[in-house]
């Protein structure tokens, strides 16, 4: 049996601009329509480049930095000035052949290592939550929007209560009682428990629209039960709106890790996340601004290329979707 | 109207109740020992359990949660004998670090983070929707696209990032304005102000590229609908046509999130208050963070849920008051 996929209900002609080419009647899933999208938009091309670069660099992390030469945690007091309070030698933080962004003042840590390790761990955790959050707010949105009634009101309760939490207050206490556990996998499920909520209300007005439709019904009167038809034919009719909400999600994610993480609570020394670095840099802004500014410049990046690649997909996928 | 909000105020006390009782189950099953941080370092085993059982710790779970609760509206007695601290309405615990109840340590820092939060939204109110509107009405230009670029950027810009370059570029180099200092309004508006400016560009900085980007997408809805098209029709000036048809439409989903935004800043924005050293809630929270003081962290979670819980019910009443079309 064939999938209908969204947009499929009505004719495509009826959309406006809508080429009249016999591979362009088929109904598209929402990942061609999106590569479409961006390849059609100069900026989002360029931040799917940016994107496909720190996702390599994390996903390389282990590689790189023995490229360079240097591994994160390793000290080198040759490096850094002592007499200058343990400053980097050479102009712009220490930048040289040797390290290739500098080093840390005091330490000697090479930059290049720890930025890409930190970039490891900043992109795993927002990844990772954003995936627990897509998840089960998926399944919570289809579920209340399938099964209705009682299932509903209980699950629609609990967005409620979900989202009047304090989160970013919440996840700070959280983390910041919790002792001896995992840093990473604790920030993650932190990070991820609060989010949910806005996806599957998402989720839930879109399954509420397609559950009566034809193909819905007909693969009921066939006698599919109710998981097959949730997988078969309601998920995939609300994975473009999904799709957008998700890339619209990593980026609040980014920032949320590294927000944790600079007020102390996030991943502790000797891991490194952008914004565990910079908020070791900040009292050196001034004697050794290039210290500050390059996991600031790599934080700044992460979120803004997510950002516009999410604001492509957006307006493709979910045209009418509203800012969470 | 009267039974709807009555009903909504039900539901608001069965929220605050829940996250209290959540807040509170968390805090309970947690390691951290509240007691061995009010006990100190030269903590004997003995001593120790004295603590625990005068701080009611040695009590079952829902014993502490009702006990808090009692707290919370008749006051209470904190421990036995003659060290026995009144506690009285609304007790929301006592602060051992600061030898104070953690009501009166919330009254006291909450002024400064309103002053924090209100300054910075009217900054992020005229200069997100002034670019958002204006964006909006040249959609497709130049100035559409400039405008829209500068407020993605500005929003991907860690707030922390933006508060340091802040500091450096006006404080240090400029000279224009002193080191931010807390200074209260009612000692001196104008010191008030002087001090609390960065703190509010920091802020709103972040807020007016959200509000831009938001205010954009739904201005340029708004300007489609059928209604504006009769408005033009019938010979009504742009600015009119905009102003009393365009924004009343565009600017109702701006006004939940602003509801949401303001509400969880009042109770402290942490890391602002905690780069410009104001002393605000976000800062009491963080320290008592520091101190493992737990009924002030566990006031402050319960004082920002009530503020986000009350910002939503202020705003879905004032829906009623811009869009005649919802009624309770």
């Amino acid at each position: 049996m064939t999938v209908l996929r969204k947009g499929s209900g009505r004719p495509r002609s009826e959309r406006a601009g809508a080429p009249a080419d016999p591979e362009e009647e088929a109904g598209r899933s929402p990942w061609r329509l999106a590569w479409h999208a961006v390849r059609g938009d100069r900026g989002a091309c360029a931040a799917l480049v940016v994107v496909a670069l720190l996702v390599f660099m994390a996903a390389a992390a282990p590689l790189l930095s023995a490229l360079g030469g240097w591994s994160p945690t390793e000290f080198d007091k040759t490096a850094v000035d002592p007499y200058l309070g343990g400053l980097p030698k050479g102009p712009l933080g220490g930048i040289s052949a040797e390290h290739w962004l500098g080093v840390e003042p005091v330490t000697g840590r090479d930059l290049f290592a720890r930025v890409v390790h930190g970039g490891q761990v900043s992109l795993f955790i927002s990844f990772a939550a954003t995936a627990i959050v897509v998840v089960v707010g998926t399944a919570a949105g289809i579920a209340a929007g399938y099964f209705g009634g009682r299932v509903d009101t209980v699950l629609s309760r609990l967005m409620d209560l979900t989202m009047s939490f304090p989160s970013l207050i919440f996840m700070i206490a959280m983390m910041a009682v919790a002792q001896d556990v995992n840093r990473v996998l604790l920030m993650t499920g932190v990070i991820g428990i609060f989010g949910w909520p806005g996806i599957a209300r998402v989720v839930r007005g879109e399954t509420l629209s397609v559950k009566h439709r034809e193909y819905v019904d007909a693969a009921r009167a066939g006698g599919f039960g109710a998981w097959r038809i949730v997988t078969r034919e309601i998920l995939p009719n609300v994975s473009g709106p999904v799709i957008a909400y998700t890339t619209l999600l990593i980026p609040g994610m980014i920032s949320t890790e590294a927000a944790l993480s600079f007020l102390g609570v996030g991943v502790q020394p000797p891991t490194s996340s952008w914004g565990q670095m910079i908020s070791e840099a900040v009292s050196y802004y001034e004697t050794d601004p290039m210290y500050f500014v390059i996991p600031s410049a790599f934080l700044f990046l992460a979120v803004l290329a997510f950002t516009v690649l999410a604001d492509t997909l957006r307006e493709t996928l979910d045209p009418r979707g509203d800012r969470a | 109207m009267i039974l709807y909000l009555a009903r909504r105020l039900v539901g608001v006390a069965g929220v605050m109740l829940a996250i209290c009782l959540v807040t509170f189950t968390i805090f309970y099953l947690l390691p951290a020992d509240p007691a061995a941080a009010a006990c100190g370092k030269t903590c004997t085993p003995e001593r120790l359990a004295e603590v625990r059982h005068s701080m009611g710790l040695d009590e079952p779970l829902w014993r502490q949660f009702t006990d808090y609760l009692t707290g919370i509206f008749a006051g209470r007695e904190l421990g036995e004998g003659p060290h026995a601290l009144q506690c009285g309405f609304p007790c929301f615990g006592y602060s051992y670090e600061y030898s104070l109840p953690v009501w009166d340590l919330l009254t006291d820092r909450l002024p400064v983070s309103a002053s924090l939060a209100f300054g910075a939204a009217l900054m992020w109110l005229v200069l997100g929707l002034g670019t958002g509107i204006a964006a909006a009405l040249r959609k497709g230009t130049r100035t559409d696209r400039t405008l829209m670029v500068g407020a993605v950027a500005a929003a991907s810009l860690p707030v922390y990032f933006t508060a340091v370059m802040l500091i450096h570029g006006v404080v240090r180099v400029a000279g224009v304005l002193p080191y931010p200092e807390y200074a209260a309004l009612t000692d001196d508006p104008l010191d008030w102000a002087a001090n609390l400016l960065l703190p509010w560009t920091a802020l709103a900085l972040l807020y007016a590229a959200m509000y831009a980007r938001q205010s954009r997408s739904s201005m340029i809805e708004a300007m489609a609908q059928p209604y504006i098209r009769t408005a033009r029709a019938k010979g009504m000036p742009e600015r009119a046509v905009v102003v009393k048809h365009g924004l009343r439409s565009g600017m109702t989903p701006v006004l939940t999130i602003f509801g949401m935004d303001l509400g969880g800043l009042l109770a402290g924005a942490v890391i602002t208050e905690s780069i410009f050293g104001i002393p605000g809630v976000g800062r009491l929270f963080f320290d008592a963070l520091q101190r493992s003081d737990q009924p002030v962290i566990l006031g402050v979670t319960l004082l920002a849920a009530f503020f986000i819980v009350a910002a939503n019910l202020v705003v879905d009443i004032l829906y009623a008051v811009v869009d005649p079309r919802v009624r309770y």
